[in-house]
C-alpha cells in the first residue's frame, strides 16, 4: 500500500513497524532486500516515490532473490519480475500477473521521517 | 527379427550429392530400421557440395563443403566405403564386387553413380594443363597448375563452363571462354540474353569468344595454347573442358541393363530399372530416357526410390529445369518454355543495353498464361514468375509490368497473385499453402512439440523453405508480410507495450538524438515506466553507444539481475564468478589464486566450454570480497554475466603445434581484448584456430578465425547451442590489419541492426540477402558505413575499463551487494547448499515458510 497511513486494522497490536533504510538510500524504481522478523523482504520505491514490500522469496524457485528483480509497468499496473524466471507480480498486492495460482505475500509500508518502515504481512496474502 | 534372419541389405554404388541423399533419406523414413545400408564411394571423402565447387578457393579445405562433415552416418545400419568403387555387378548372384576385392551382396540396388565431364577428342586433350572441373581433386590440379601460369582457356561456355571462368578468375588468370554455339549458356539463354551476358562477363576481364570450335590444344609436353577454328588462337598455359557431361552407366551396360538411347540408366517413374531389384537415380539415371543434370531432380529420384522401398507409390514424373544463378557476379535466370516453343507462344521482352538488363516473358497465345522467361542482369523478379509458370494462373492485364523496372511504370511484382499450390522453393518443394499453414497457426514443430511460426526465421526452419539456396527469401518474406497486412496486421517488430519500435529503429532513434537515459528515451519514444524487456535493451543500446559504467546512476535500475550484479545468478540466488582469461591462456599462479579464492569461499569450480573457469555458489554479499582479491590478482570481469562477448577461444597453434601454421593464441588475446565489455544484443563468443584441423571449434562460435598459409580466414554467424549452425567464411586470407577491419565492421553492424537477443546466426539469415548482404556491406563497404562502424568499435576499445575494478573503487556502487539492507551481517539462509562430488551444489527447494530465527533485529 502507499507510504501514507497504514490501515491500522489490517496492522495487528502485537506487530511493530521494522526500520529498512533511509527513502534516499532507495532508488525509485529499484528493490532491497530487507530482514523483517526474521523473513526476507523486498521493499520497492516506484517513479513515483511509493513504497511497496513484498515477500523476497520467489514463489516458483524458493530463492530469496525478488528485491533483484526489475520494476516495470504493465498498464497501470506496478510490478517486479522474478530475476529467475521473468513471472510479473504486482508491488501492491503480490498478484502475480501471468499465472493466477501464484502469488507473493504483501506487506504494509510507510515512510516517517525519511526512514522506510515494514509493518505487518496482509491478511489476504500466503503465509 | 530373429537372428537368424538376416536384415536385408541395401547397396549404393555412388557417394555424391544424389547418393547421399538418397542415404539421408532413408534414415529419416526409416529404411534403416528393417534396412542395412552398405554406400560406395569412389572418391577419398564423403559427398560434398558440388554446386558449390567453386567456392572451394575461399574455403579453409576440403571439409568446408563437406556434406557429412563427421565422415559417417550416425545411424549404425549405415556402413559408407570410400576411396573404392564398384567394378562389376552380378545380377544373377545379386553380389557387386569392389576394387579391393571384396564381394557385396545386395537385395537392392541403387545406382548414383553421377555423370562424368565430356571432353572433346580434339588433338592434344590429354596434354599436361588439361583438366575437367568436377572434383575436389580437380580443383587442386587446376589451383596446382595455375601457380605459374598466366592464361587459363575454359572450352565450354554453358553454366558449369562460367563457373570454371570464375575459378580461373579468382586463381588470377587471364581467362578466355570458347564456346561453339553461337552464345553463353546455350540450353538457357536466347541469342539477345546471351549478348547481354558476354558484356558482363567481358566487364569483368574474361575473353569470350563464341560460334567458334576448338580445333586442337597445342604444345609439346604441356598445353601452350589452343588453336581455334579460322585460324585464330589462344595463349593459355591452363585448359580447362567443360563441354557437358556423360552419365556414367558403364556398370549398367556391363550388366545388360537397358540404357537410354542417349546414355544413362533406363528407369520407370520410380527410377527403376529393368531389373526390378536395381534402381538409378541422380544423373546416371535417364528416368523416361532423358537425363537430368542439375541436383533437385537427383533430390527428387533419391526420395522416389526410398518411397518405393517403403512401399510407397511416389513417382518422379520429370522435373522443373528453372534455374536462377549468379555466375561471375551476373544474375542469370531461365525458367519454364524460355525458348517459345510452345505453339502460338508471345515473347515480350525488357532489354537496356546501357544497364545491361535483359528480361523476357513466353506468354500464351491469349495473353493469359506465363509459359517461361529469361532474366539477365537483375533476376529479382524469378521468385515470383516462376511459381506463376508452375501453377499456371492468370497473368495480370499488363503482363509487361512484371519486367519494366518500377521507374517506368513497373509493378513490384506481388505474392498476393501467387495460387496456393505455387512452389516458392524449389530446392526443398515448399508451396504457398505449406507456409501459409504454418505461419501463425498451431502445428507440431521439429521436437514434436506444437509451435506457432511468427516469422521468415522460424517458417525457414520449420519447412526448409530458403535454406539451401535462398533464392527464394525474398519471396518468402513478402508472403509473411502479405499475410499479416491481409489480416490488418503488420508485422509487429515491437519490443513490448512500451515501445513501438524494434530493437534496430531504438537504436537508431537512441544515436540520432544522443539520449544519455532511459527516461530520455521512454518520454520521448515510448509509453508507461518500461518492463523487464525494454529497460535491459535500452540500457544495452546505451552501453554499446556511450561506454559508461553499468551500475551507474539510472543504469542499475535497468540492467538484468546478472549484469545488476555482475555476475551469473544461479538457481538458489547465489552467483556464479568468472574471471576473464584471454584466449584460454593463464599462467600457473594466476590458476592456483583462483583456486585459492574458490578454496577460502567454498565455491563449486567447474571448467568452462570457453577454456575458463567459472566459481559457483558465491553469496551476494561476497561478491566484492572475491572479486577484491582476483582484481589484485590482476584479474577482470570475463562478462559472463552480460550479453557481451565472452570469450574467444583459441587452440595452441603454432607457438606449439606441428601443425599450426599461425600465432591463433596471440591473436585469440588481441581480439578477446579488444572486444572485451562489449555490449551487444545477445551474448558474443569467438574462436581462432591455428590450422584448418580447427581444433578451437572456430566455426561454432559468432566469429570464427582459422589460420591459413598466407593469414586468416574469417567466418561468420555460427552458434552453438540449441540451434547449432556453422559460420559461414565472409572473407579469406586476411592479414591481422584487415581482419580485424572487418570484424569491427561486422560486430558494429550487428550490434546496430539486430534484433533483441538475436545471436548472429538468426540476424544472418535474416538479412535480406544473407551473407552475401553482409559481405557487400563488411567487405566491399557499399553502405559507405565502414569507417563509422570502424570509429565506433575503437570509441569503445578506448573506454573500456574493467567494471569490477570500478565497482571496487566506488561506495555507492559497492552498497546493493548485501545480504539485507537493515542486517548487513546476516546471511540469507534461503541460500543453502548441500554436498556433492566433495563439492557445494545448491540444497534442495526452501521451505517458504522458513523464517530466519538468527541475528534477527528486534
Amino acid at each position: 500500500m502507499s507510504a501514507t497511513a497504514p490501515d491500522e486494522v489490517r496492522v495487528p497490536d502485537d506487530v511493530t513497524w521494522v526500520p529498512v533504510c533511509a527513502l534516499g538510500a532507495l532508488a525509485r524504481e529499484a528493490g532491497v532486500p530487507a530482514l523483517v522478523r526474521g523473513e526476507a523482504v523486498a521493499v520497492f520505491r516506484t517513479h513515483d516515490d511509493q513504497v511497496h514490500a513484498l515477500s523476497n522469496i520467489d514463489p516458483v524457485t524458493g530463492a530469496s532473490v525478488l528485491s533483484r528483480g526489475i520494476i516495470g509497468t504493465r498498464g497501470d499496473e506496478v510490478f517486479v519480475a522474478s530475476p529467475l524466471h521473468k513471472e510479473h507480480y504486482a508491488l501492491r498486492d503480490g498478484r502475480c500477473l501471468d499465472d493466477p495460482t501464484l502469488r507473493v505475500a504483501a506487506y504494509d509500508t510507510r515512510v516517517v521521517d525519511g526512514e522506510v518502515q515494514v509493518g505487518g504481512r496482509r491478511p489476504e496474502c500466503p503465509q | 527379427m530373429t537372428s537368424t534372419t538376416p536384415r536385408p541389405r541395401l547397396v549404393v554404388v555412388g557417394h555424391g550429392m544424389v547418393g547421399h541423399r538418397l542415404v539421408q533419406a532413408a534414415v529419416e523414413r526409416g529404411l534403416t530400421a528393417t534396412h542395412d545400408v552398405v554406400v560406395v564411394g569412389q572418391e577419398p571423402r564423403p559427398a560434398y557440395d558440388r554446386v558449390a565447387l567453386t567456392s572451394y578457393f575461399a574455403a579453409s579445405g576440403p571439409e568446408e563443403l563437406s556434406l557429412l562433415p563427421s565422415g559417417s552416418y550416425d545411424d549404425p545400419a549405415v556402413e559408407l566405403l570410400l576411396g573404392t568403387e564398384v567394378t562389376a555387378l552380378d545380377r544373377a548372384e545379386r553380389t557387386v564386387s569392389l576394387r579391393d576385392g571384396r564381394v557385396l551382396g545386395y537385395d537392392q540396388l541403387v545406382l548414383a553413380t553421377g555423370a562424368a565431364p565430356f571432353v572433346p577428342p580434339v588433338p592434344g586433350h590429354d596434354l599436361d594443363g588439361c583438366f575437367v572441373y568436377r572434383t575436389i581433386e580437380d580443383l587442386d590440379a587446376i589451383r596446382a597448375a595455375a601457380g605459374p601460369a598466366t592464361a587459363g582457356v575454359v572450352v565450354g561456355g554453358g553454366l558449369l563452363g562460367l563457373e570454371a571462368a570464375n575459378a580461373l578468375v579468382q586463381l588470377g588468370l587471364e581467362t578466355h571462354v570458347v564456346e561453339m554455339a553461337p552464345r553463353l549458356m546455350p540450353v538457357q539463354l536466347d541469342e539477345a540474353a546471351g549478348a547481354t551476358l558476354v558484356r558482363h562477363v567481358e566487364g569483368l576481364g574474361v575473353r569470350v569468344h563464341t560460334g567458334v570450335a576448338t580445333e586442337s590444344v597445342s604444345g609439346t609436353d604441356r598445353v601452350d595454347g589452343l588453336a581455334l577454328a579460322g585460324g585464330a588462337r589462344v595463349e593459355a598455359q591452363v585448359v580447362v573442358f567443360s563441354a557437358g557431361i556423360r552419365p556414367r552407366d558403364a556398370l549398367a551396360r556391363a550388366a545388360g541393363l537397358e540404357v537410354a538411347e542417349r546414355g544413362g540408366v533406363l528407369v520407370d517413374e520410380q527410377c527403376r530399372s529393368s531389373d526390378e531389384r536395381i534402381w538409378a537415380v541422380g544423373e546416371c539415371a535417364a528416368p523416361g530416357g532423358r537425363m537430368y543434370g542439375l541436383v533437385a531432380p537427383g533430390y527428387d529420384m533419391a526420395e522416389v526410390v526410398v518411397d518405393a522401398l517403403l512401399g510407397g507409390a511416389g513417382r518422379f514424373v520429370g522435373a522443373d529445369m528453372s534455374t536462377k544463378l549468379k555466375l561471375l557476379g551476373v544474375d542469370v535466370a531461365s525458367f519454364g518454355d524460355a525458348f517459345a516453343t510452345t505453339d502460338g507462344a508471345l515473347e515480350l521482352v525488357f532489354s537496356d543495353a546501357v544497364a545491361g538488363l535483359y528480361k523476357k516473358l513466353v506468354v500464351s497465345d491469349d495473353g493469359r498464361r506465363l509459359l517461361g522467361g529469361i532474366l539477365v542482369g537483375d533476376a529479382s523478379a524469378y521468385g515470383v514468375l516462376r511459381p506463376m509458370v508452375a501453377s499456371g494462373i492468370d497473368l495480370p492485364d499488363n503482363p509487361e509490368e512484371l519486367i519494366l523496372p518500377p521507374s517506368r511504370g513497373g509493378a513490384t511484382t506481388g505474392v498476393a497473385s501467387l495460387p496456393p499450390e505455387a512452389q516458392v522453393c524449389s530446392c526443398n518443394n515448399v508451396t504457398k499453402a505449406t507456409l501459409l499453414e504454418r505461419l501463425d497457426v498451431a502445428h507440431p514443430g521439429p521436437d514434436g512439440a506444437e509451435h506457432h511460426c511468427g516469422d521468415v526465421a522460424a517458417l525457414k526452419a520449420c519447412t526448409g523453405a530458403g535454406s539451401t539456396c535462398g533464392s527464394c527469401v525474398g519471396t518468402v518474406k513478402a508472403i509473411v508480410e502479405d499475410h499479416f497486412a491481409a489480416q490488418g496486421r503488420e508485422v509487429s517488430r515491437a519490443l513490448c507495450e512500451h515501445f513501438a519500435l524494434s530493437r534496430a529503429e531504438l537504436f537508431d532513434v537512441v544515436a540520432i538524438h544522443g539520449y544519455r537515459s532511459f527516461d530520455e528515451v521512454v518520454t520521448a519514444h515510448g509509453t508507461g515506466r518500461g518492463c523487464d524487456v525494454c529497460k535491459p535493451t535500452v540500457a544495452s543500446v546505451l552501453a554499446s553507444l556511450v561506454n559508461e559504467h553499468v551500475l551507474g546512476e539510472q543504469r542499475a535500475v535497468l540492467q538484468d539481475t546478472n549484469d545488476a550484479f555482475l555476475a551469473n545468478i544461479q538457481r538458489n540466488g547465489s552467483y556464479s564468478v568468472v574471471p576473464r582469461i584471454p584466449g584460454g591462456e593463464i599462467t600457473p599462479d594466476k590458476l592456483i589464486v583462483i583456486g585459492e579464492v574458490a578454496r577460502d569461499h567454498g565455491l563449486y569450480t567447474k571448467i568452462t566450454g570457453g577454456q575458463r573457469i567459472d566459481l559457483f555458489g558465491a553469496r551476494v554479499e561476497e561478491l566484492p570480497v572475491i572479486w577484491r582479491r582476483l582484481v589484485d590478482a590482476g584479474f577482470e570481469s570475463g562478462h559472463a554475466y552480460g550479453k557481451s562477448l565472452r570469450t574467444v577461444k583459441s587452440c595452441v597453434g603454432s607457438t606449439w603445434c606441428r601443425f599450426g601454421v599461425q600465432d591463433s593464441v596471440q591473436m585469440a588475446i588481441d581480439l578477446e581484448l579488444r572486444y572485451r565489455g562489449l555490449r551487444s544484443p545477445h551474448k558474443l563468443k569467438g574462436g581462432v584456430s591455428g590450422c584448418a584441423r580447427e581444433c578451437a571449434e572456430a566455426r561454432s562460435k559468432d566469429f570464427g578465425v582459422i589460420a591459413t598459409e598466407k593469414g586468416w580466414n574469417l567466418y561468420v554467424g555460427g552458434n552453438g547451442g540449441a540451434t547449432p549452425a556453422h559460420a559461414r567464411l565472409l572473407a579469406g586470407d586476411l592479414d591481422d590489419e584487415t581482419l580485424v577491419r572487418y570484424l569491427d565492421r561486422y560486430l558494429m553492424y550487428y550490434v546496430r541492426t539486430a534484433d533483441r537477443l538475436q545471436r548472429t546466426a538468426p540476424w544472418l539469415d535474416s538479412l535480406e540477402g544473407g551473407l552475401d548482404r553482409l559481405r557487400e556491406v563488411v567487405v566491399d563497404d557499399v553502405l559507405g558505413l565502414g569507417s563509422e562502424l570502424e570509429a565506433a568499435m575503437a570509441r569503445h576499445v578506448a573506454t573500456y575499463v574493467d567494471e569490477w575494478s570500478a565497482v571496487l573503487d566506488d561506495p555507492d556502487k559497492l552498497a546493493r551487494f548485501v545480504s539485507f539492507v537493515n542486517a548487513p551481517e546476516t546471511p540469507d539462509p534461503a541460500v543453502s547448499f548441500g554436498t556433492a562430488r566433495d563439492q557445494i551444489v545448491p540444497a534442495g527447494p526452501v521451505d517458504l515458510g522458513a523464517t530466519i530465527a538468527m541475528g534477527a533485529p528486534a
